[in-house]
C-alpha cells in the first residue's frame, strides 16, 4: 500500500508568541512536527508494517521544515518533497494545490494529514486536496483499520463517535487519540539522515502562479490583550466559597 | 462586495442549534439590502424550516433526503452545491462545527473560492469583507481578507450576535430535489455510538468545568460532574488529565484539543500549562481552584481559591444549588 502523508512543521505548543513590526518571531522558537501530522505518521508507518508499501512525505514550507522531515523519516518514512520554492507558498487553496501538484507525481492508495495544524488551526488543507484529487475522505479519525481496499474508520464528531466505511484511494485526517506517535529509534535517524529530500519548484511541479495565486490575505496580526491576574480569595473555605457564589451569580452574573 | 448570502444551518439531533441564528444575523448585517438564504439538509428537517424566516432568512432551500439522515462530506456536499446553484451566493456562511469544518473546505476548492475558517467576527470594510480569528488557539489573533469574489467562512459557535426580531424576514420555503447514486456516496456511515456524555455541548457551553492532573483519576471527575450537573456546564479537561486517561481525548481543551470561549471557566487541579491556556484564556469569567498557590492558572483567573478541589467542588456545588434554588 502506497500512502502519503501531508506533513506541516509548527511551533512547539509551549511556545509564546512574539511579535515584531506585525510578524511572529521565530528566532529561538523550538520547532516540532505539527502534533496532528505526527499521529498521521505513526499511522501511516503502522499500516506500511501491517500491509507493506511505501510512505511517502509532502511538505509545504522553508528549508527549517527538512528537520521535521527527517524525524519523520527516522520514524520510519521511505522518502519526503519539500516544496521550499517560495513561490509555492500562500493561504490554504495555494497549499492544497501544490500537494495535490506533489501527490501526482506519486501512485497513492491512501493519504494521511493531521485534522488540523496547531497554528493556524483553519482544517482546510487536507480536505481541500481531497476535492482536488477527487478522492473522498474521512476526517478527525480515531481508530482505523484497512483490509484490502475496504476502509473503516471511527471519527469523531463532536464527542459521538461515528464508524464510517469507504474505499481506497481515500483520504484520512488523523484527530489527537489515533495512537500514540514512536519516538525514532537510534537506526532510524541514521538511517533517516542518508536519505535525500526532493526539493520542489513552481517550474517542477508543472505549476503556474496564476493557478496556486492565494484566495485570501491576512491583514493584522497582534496579540490578545494581557490578562490581569485576578483575586485570591480569603478566609476560611466557607467564606471563600460563599463569596465566590455571590460573586458569579450576583456581581458577573454568569450563574443563573 | 457581498450581496448574496447563503448560511448552512447547524443542526444537531434533530434541533437548530444557536449559532445558525448568530451566522443569520452576521449574514443580515454583511449583506445590506442583498438576499440571505438558508440551506437546511437533513432527514426529517422540513418542520425546522418555518423558524428561519424570524431569523432573518429571505428564502429557505429544503433539501431533504433520507440519503442525509447522518452526515457525510459526499452526501451534504452535493446538496449543498445545489443550494449554492440555486441562490448563486457571493459568500457562504458555516459553522464550524463537526459538519461545516468536515463539508467547507470541499465547498471552497471545488468552487474556487477562499475560506476563512473559525472567524468570531465578521465585518464589511468598503468593498472588503474582514474576518477576525485566533491563531495558535489564540495566542494571537489576525485579521484577514479575501481576494476572490466567492468567499466561504465558519464561524465559532458562542461568538456573533443573534438576531433580533426587527431582522425578520419572509423566509420562503423552497424545496429542492437532489439524488444521489450509490457511486455518489463514496462514505457511509455504518454506526454513530453517542459517547458525548451529560448532553451539554463543549463548543457551545456557556459555562465550562475543566479538571487537570489534580484531579488524580477518572473517579476523581465525579465531583466536576456534580457541579457542572447543577449549573448546567459541559465537562472539560487539560491534556495532563487526558494523556494519564482520567477521560477521553474528546474532552481535551487547549492548543490541541478544543478552544471555548464560555461565559464561565472553572479549571479544577488545573496547573495553566501555555498550551492549555490557549484553549481557554478568552473565556469572560475564569475560577482556579488549586492546591499550589503559585500555580500559572492564578495570573489569568479572576477569582482563585487555594485549595483541595475535593473540599472545594462539593462546597461549590452545594452552595450553587442552594443560590439556584433560590432564585426559583
Amino acid at each position: 500500500m502506497n500512502i502519503l502523508v501531508c506533513l506541516k512543521q509548527t511551533f512547539d505548543t509551549e511556545e509564546r508568541i512574539v511579535l515584531k513590526d506585525g510578524r511572529i518571531q521565530e528566532d529561538g522558537v523550538k520547532f516540532v512536527i505539527n502534533p496532528y501530522d505526527e499521529y498521521a505518521v505513526e499511522e501511516a508507518v503502522r499500516l506500511k508494517e501491517q500491509h507493506g508499501g511505501q510512505v511517502t512525505l509532502l511538505c509545504v514550507g522553508p528549508s527549517r521544515c527538512e528537520e521535521a522531515l527527517r524525524t519523520a523519516l527516522a520514524m520510519g518514512a521511505d522518502e519526503a518533497l519539500l516544496a521550499d520554492d517560495p513561490a509555492l507558498w500562500g493561504d490554504e487553496y495555494t497549499v492544497a494545490k501544490v500537494l495535490a501538484a506533489m501527490a501526482r507525481t506519486r501512485p497513492f492508495d491512501l493519504i494521511l494529514a493531521g485534522s488540523q495544524a496547531v497554528d493556524d488551526g483553519s482544517g482546510q488543507v487536507a480536505i481541500r486536496l481531497a476535492e482536488e484529487l477527487d478522492i473522498p475522505h474521512i476526517g478527525t479519525v480515531l481508530k482505523l483499520e484497512v483490509a484490502g481496499q475496504q476502509v473503516t474508520a471511527h471519527r469523531d464528531a463532536e464527542g459521538d463517535v461515528e464508524v464510517v466505511r469507504g474505499q481506497l484511494p481515500l483520504l484520512v485526517t488523523a484527530q489527537q487519540g489515533l495512537n500514540e506517535p514512536r519516538y525514532p529509534s537510534l537506526l532510524g535517524i541514521r538511517r533517516a539522515s542518508k536519505k535525500e529530500i526532493e526539493h520542489h519548484t513552481l517550474a517542477s511541479l508543472g505549476l503556474q502562479a496564476e493557478d496556486i495565486r492565494p484566495r485570501t490575505e491576512v491583514i493584522s496580526t497582534y496579540l490578545p490583550p494581557a490578562k490581569q491576574a485576578g483575586r485570591i480569595l480569603q478566609g476560611d473555605l466557607a467564606q471563600q466559597v460563599e463569596e465566590l457564589v455571590h460573586a458569579l451569580c450576583d456581581v458577573e452574573k454568569v450563574v443563573g | 462586495m457581498v450581496k448574496n448570502v447563503l448560511v448552512l444551518a447547524d443542526v444537531r439531533r434533530g434541533t437548530l442549534r444557536r449559532v445558525t441564528g448568530e451566522m443569520l444575523a452576521a449574514a443580515r448585517r454583511v449583506a445590506g439590502s442583498g438576499q440571505v438564504a438558508v440551506a437546511l439538509l437533513g432527514h426529517g428537517v422540513q418542520p425546522l424550516a418555518d423558524s428561519l424566516g424570524a431569523a432573518g432568512a429571505d428564502t429557505v432551500y429544503v433539501v431533504d433526503a433520507p440519503e442525509l439522515a447522518q452526515y457525510t462530506p459526499d452526501g451534504y456536499h452535493k446538496a449543498l452545491w445545489a443550494c449554492l446553484q440555486a441562490c448563486q451566493p457571493d459568500l457562504v456562511l458555516l459553522a464550524h462545527s463537526a459538519i461545516g469544518r468536515d463539508v467547507a473546505p470541499r465547498l471552497a476548492m471545488r468552487w474556487g473560492a477562499g475560506q476563512i475558517s473559525d472567524v468570531v467576527a465578521v465585518e464589511a470594510a468598503g468593498d472588503d469583507l474582514v474576518c477576525t480569528r485566533p491563531i495558535y488557539a489564540g495566542k494571537a489573533w489576525t485579521k484577514v481578507r479575501f481576494q476572490t469574489g466567492s468567499m466561504v467562512v465558519t464561524v465559532r459557535p458562542n461568538n456573533l450576535p443573534v438576531s433580533t426580531a426587527a431582522e425578520a424576514r419572509a423566509g420562503t420555503v423552497v424545496p429542492l430535489r437532489v439524488t444521489w447514486t450509490p457511486a455518489d456516496l463514496r462514505t457511509v456511515v455504518q454506526e454513530v455510538v453517542a459517547k458525548a456524555s451529560g448532553g451539554v455541548d463543549l463548543a457551545e457551553a456557556k459555562i465550562v468545568v475543566s479538571g487537570g492532573r489534580g484531579v488524580k483519576s477518572a473517579e476523581g471527575f465525579k465531583p466536576l460532574y456534580e457541579l457542572a450537573e447543577v449549573l448546567g456546564a459541559a465537562v472539560g479537561a487539560s491534556r495532563g488529565a487526558c494523556d494519564a486517561g482520567y477521560c477521553d481525548y474528546a474532552l481535551q481543551i487547549g492548543q490541541t484539543g478544543k478552544v471555548v470561549t464560555p461565559d464561565l471557566y472553572i479549571a479544577c487541579g488545573i496547573s495553566g500549562a501555555i498550551q492549555h491556556l490557549a484553549g481557554m484564556s478568552n473565556s469572560k469569567v475564569i475560577v482556579a481552584i488549586n492546591k499550589d498557590p503559585e500555580a500559572p492558572i492564578f495570573q489569568i483567573a479572576d477569582y482563585g481559591i487555594v485549595g483541595d478541589l475535593f473540599e472545594v467542588v462539593p462546597l461549590l456545588t452545594q452552595a450553587f444549588k442552594a443560590a439556584l434554588a433560590g432564585q426559583r
